[in-house]
């Protein structure tokens, strides 16, 4: 009895996540204009997506930007990361306060705080405009706190005495580094790079506050669905972004597993 | 290894990126277009007091919805066999992996007065309910978006807590119900309080719910207009320091009943 009542309770949440996403999915299918009413099968909605180049455009820079970013902000976190964990207690807990500020406030007063800080320096000063240069600024700083987060555990995991051997075999300082503290934190290094990227691609509301006139897959997203004409272009791209979504969780799951089996053997 | 250098270039990066731009929008709080010195923008947040009760009156429904649906779930999820556990974890990322204003649209499309739910209930001869631009909506939207935020430390604390600890309290004579309140709670209060944190805090700022699914403007959507629209950056200011300044202290408030000071603060 039990058991039945929390099979059909995970039902019922699943359910529930899945419905709206795989209704909406269905339309993208339909012939008709309308959300409402089904008239036929049809791949129309498809072949808009495709011939819409700016929304091409935009993903294009989504992809830029989130790999552009991950990639600076995993530089910047690991190395902060080191350093963090060679502070003193109170430091460090004041370091990593301020450090994780981006992420604890609300989006919405990062997005703006931001945006006055570009206004001022960037155009006032420096005569620049928002674009991709703030936007990729703004990104980078919300990502290297999940980076610095997610290396510094494996930092604390990793044996001391590992680097201090290496040096003893002869290795100089810089080399022993790179061969065995670099090793030992790479998982968490990876982890905070994977974070970061996939934040970046989804944010809408600091890129929201930076962008200009510069569009990212999510700000165009805001600025033409729902609002005022009905088009099912966008149930298509949803269609597209799941397909893509579940086929890369799905892959990396059955990676992972073959890992772990590899390891148990 | 032993050294502290590497933090320096975040250091500067922090000053810069961190501190200075939350200083400019304290420096816009108190001052006009003019760059005087004035207290006078405060007078919006009095204009928009009741902006502020909604918002965090629906954040704080939501956030109970998601821990009151989220607990059960990462209860039976944590005591399920290890594939099973792998297996939903997955089939709750995946729909959180969508844009998020996709999911938010796609919350509006089934709502809508000839959306799906409105389409079964007449063809069942009932009356078209109005879902779509109600409070209801908006704590729905909030709930379907926001629930793994919940859901994900809470069965992270879960999945850690030793089995061995169940059985010593069945051993000891106690029931489900004194093994939970004994034994689970306290145990996952960490993971229930980043839970709360995660959720409160993006659905209390929001400025993107309510334009989809409310009938009236939350404090997000006030604040987006007054800079984008209005581009009034004084107001603007004013209004997310005294947002963020709440939102702080309901942040140091709940973390008083977390003892585990190292506790996953968020994540």
């Amino acid at each position: 009895m039990k058991k039945h009542l929390s099979g059909a309770y995970v039902a019922f949440v699943f359910i529930l996540l899945y419905l709206p996403i795989l209704v909406f999915i269905f339309f993208s299918f339909n012939a008709g204009t309308s959300g409402g009413k089904f008239t036929g099968f049809s791949l129309r909605w498809y072949e808009m997506l495709f011939q819409d180049r700016a929304l091409l455009g935009a993903f294009f820079n989504t992809l830029l930007i989130a790999l552009a970013a991950s990639v600076m902000a995993t530089v910047l976190g690991t190395m902060a990361a080191l350093g963090i964990f060679n502070l003193k207690r109170k430091t460090k807990s004041i370091v990593l306060n301020v450090s994780n500020l981006p992420i604890l406030n609300p989006e919405i007063v990062t997005g703006i705080s931001l945006m006055l800080l570009f206004a001022f320096v960037f155009i006032k000063v420096f005569h620049l405009n928002f674009g991709f240069v703030t936007v990729l600024l703004a990104h980078i700083l919300f990502n290297t706190p999940y980076v610095i987060l997610n290396v510094l555990p494996k930092l604390r995991q990793f044996n001391m005495s590992l680097y201090e051997a290496a040096q003893d075999l002869g290795c100089k300082p810089r080399r022993a580094f790179f061969r065995t503290v670099i090793p030992e934190i790479a998982p968490g290094i990876f982890a905070g790079f994977l974070m970061a990227f996939t934040f970046s691609l989804d944010d809408f509301i600091i890129t929201f506050f930076t962008n200009g006139d510069l569009e990212t897959l999510p700000t165009y997203i805001y600025t033409h669905i729902g609002k005022g004409k009905t088009t099912l272009e966008f149930n298509a791209l949803s269609a597209i972004l799941f397909l893509i979504v579940m086929s890369l969780l799905v892959f990396s799951n059955l990676i992972g597993r073959n890992k772990n089996s590899v390891e148990k053997y | 290894m032993r050294s502290r250098q590497p933090l320096i270039p975040y250091l500067i990066w922090m000053v810069i990126f961190v501190i200075v731009p939350l200083g400019f929008v304290v420096y816009y709080t108190f001052t006009n277009e003019n760059g005087s010195f004035t207290f006078e923008n405060f007078q919006y947040v009095g204009k928009y007091a009741s902006t502020y009760v909604y918002s965090l009156r629906l954040a704080l429904v939501a956030t109970l919805i998601c821990l009151l649906m989220a607990y059960p779930f990462a209860m039976i999820l944590s005591r399920s066999h290890a594939k099973v556990q792998t297996m939903m974890m997955l089939l709750i990322m995946i729909p959180m992996w969508i844009n998020f204003i996709i999911r938010i649209n796609a919350i509006a499309f089934v709502l809508e007065e000839n959306g799906i739910i409105n389409k079964a209930i007449t063809v069942l001869g009932g009356k078209p309910l109005k879902l779509i631009h109600t409070d209801f909506a908006v704590v729905l939207g909030m709930v379907y978006n926001y629930f793994p935020f919940m859901l994900l430390p809470i069965y992270t604390v879960m999945a850690k807590i030793d089995k061995s600890l169940y059985e010593a309290s069945a051993d000891l004579g106690g029931n489900g119900w004194q093994t939970l309140r004994r034994v689970t709670l306290p145990l996952s209060i960490p993971g229930v309080i980043t839970g709360i944190t995660m959720v409160f805090v993006p659905a209390a700022s929001t400025n993107i719910i309510a334009g989809y699914l409310g009938h009236t403007k939350m404090i997000g959507d006030i604040i987006e207009t007054t800079f984008k629209t209005e581009v009034n950056y004084n107001v603007g200011s004013t209004l997310s320091l005294v947002l963020m300044l709440i939102i702080l202290i309901a942040m140091v408030v709940m973390n008083h009943f977390d003892q585990d000071k190292d506790g996953a603060m968020l994540l």
